[in-house]
C-alpha cells in the first residue's frame, strides 16, 4: 500500500496515474537519461514529491528536476526539466 | 498495460486486518485485470465536490472484477482514515488502473526472487506471494517482513499458513515488540538480518523492496553493501518516516 501519500516524497511508481492522463500506458519502465548528470533510471525509480497539485519528478543521483507534472481539475500538463531522452529500453 | 479513466468502484467487504489497518475488497465492473504488484489510484469525491486522490498497491493479482486493497490509517490522513474506519460494504468510490509495470512480477523467470516488505509494504508483495504460489513458483521465493510488532503484521494469517509445503518461505523480522519466545535479535533490519534472511548475492537474486521510504531507502543501500547489484533491486516507497 502507498497510503497517504499527498505531500510526501515518494518515487515514481506513485505517479503513474497522474502521468498516464498525458502518456498513453506505463511510464513506469521508461528509461530516463537526466541531463543534470547523465544518469539512465527507470521513472519507477525516480524520486517523486507530491502533493494535491504537482508531482516534481527528480533525479535519484543528483536531484536535477527531471519534469513536473501539475494538475489542474481535470486537465494534467507535464513541464519538462532536465529529462534529456526517454525511451523504452 | 492497460490504464483507461476513472472506474465506479463498489465496497464489496471490509475486514479488520491489524489495530490500524483493513482490507478491503472491492467490486470494479470491467476491471481488466491486473499483475502481480501493480497498484490503483483511488477517488474520493465529498457531496461539496471536493475530490482526494490517493495511490494504494494491490494485494490481488489476475483476472475478475474483484479488486482487493489493505490500508493503514495515517493519523492525520484525509482519505485512509476514512477508508479504515468508516467505509462500509456498498459504498462507492473511484479507481483507475491497474498501474504500474516497474514494481511487477510475472510467472516465467527461472532466477531466485527476494521479497522485502517493511509494515505496509507487504501489499504488493502478498500479491506477488500468492501470484508466485499459484504458479507453482515459490522453492525459489523468499520473503522478509520487517514489523513493529506480530499484532502489525497485515496478511500475518495467510502469511502463516503459506510456509506449508508450496508456500513462500518467510523470516519475520521485529522492530519493537517481538512474539514471547522470539530470540532473535528485536530491532531495525541491520546486515547481519538481511544476510542471513535474503538469498545470497552470488546467486543473482531479483529483489523487490517495499514500505516507507526511509525503510527502502536503508534496506536498499545494505542490499548494495552485501553485493546485490543495484539494476536487480526494484524499490517501491510509499512515503512516511
Amino acid at each position: 500500500m502507498r497510503a497517504e501519500n499527498a505531500g510526501s516524497v515518494v518515487d515514481g511508481n506513485a505517479a503513474a496515474g497522474l502521468l498516464s492522463e498525458v502518456f498513453r500506458g506505463d511510464v513506469t519502465m521508461l528509461v530516463g537519461v537526466c541531463g543534470g548528470c547523465g544518469a539512465e533510471a527507470a521513472l519507477g525509480e525516480t524520486v517523486v514529491e507530491l502533493d494535491e497539485v504537482a508531482a516534481i519528478v527528480r533525479c535519484r543521483s543528483c536531484t536535477h528536476t527531471l519534469l513536473t507534472v501539475l494538475r489542474s481539475g481535470d486537465s494534467v500538463r507535464v513541464v519538462i526539466g532536465a529529462l534529456q531522452e526517454i525511451a523504452h529500453r | 498495460m492497460t490504464v483507461g479513466g476513472w472506474r465506479p468502484a463498489r465496497i464489496a467487504e471490509v475486514a479488520d486486518a491489524t489495530p490500524s489497518a483493513r482490507v478491503l475488497r472491492l467490486t470494479v465492473p470491467g476491471w481488466p485485470g491486473s499483475d502481480a504488484g501493480q497498484h490503483v489510484d483511488v477517488r474520493l469525491t465529498a457531496e461539496d465536490g471536493y475530490q482526494a486522490v490517493r495511490s494504494y498497491s494491490l494485494g490481488s493479482y489476475g483476472a475478475g472484477e474483484s479488486i482487493e486493497l489493505a490500508v493503514d490509517e495515517i493519523p492525520d490522513g484525509e482519505v485512509s482514515p476514512y477508508l479504515v474506519r468508516d467505509v462500509r460494504p456498498g459504498d462507492e468510490l473511484e479507481v483507475k488502473g491497474p498501474l504500474g509495470g516497474y514494481f511487477v512480477w510475472r510467472p516465467g523467470g527461472a532466477g531466485p526472487v527476494q521479497l522485502i516488505a517493511g509494515g505496509s509494504g507487504i501489499v504488493p508483495l502478498m500479491a506477488i506471494v500468492r501470484a508466485a504460489t499459484d504458479a507453482s513458483a515459490s522453492a525459489s521465493f523468499r520473503l522478509l517482513y520487517s514489523v513493529r510488532g506480530p499484532e502489525n503484521a497485515i496478511y500475518r494469517d495467510e502469511l502463516a499458513r503459506t510456509v506449508d509445503p508450496g508456500g513462500v518461505a518467510v523470516t519475520w523480522a521485529y522492530t519493537r515488540s517481538a512474539p514471547s519466545g522470539w530470540t532473535e535479535r528485536v530491532g531495525r533490519l541491520d546486515d547481519d538480518a538481511l544476510r542471513a534472511a535474503v538469498w545470497e548475492s552470488d546467486r543473482e537474486p531479483v529483489v523487490y523492496v517495499c514500505g516507507p521510504t526511509g525503510f527502502v531507502e536503508h534496506v536498499a543501500d545494505a542490499l548494495v553493501r552485501l553485493g546485490h547489484a543495484p539494476g536487480r533491486i526494484k524499490t517501491e516507497r510509499f512515503g512516511g518516516a
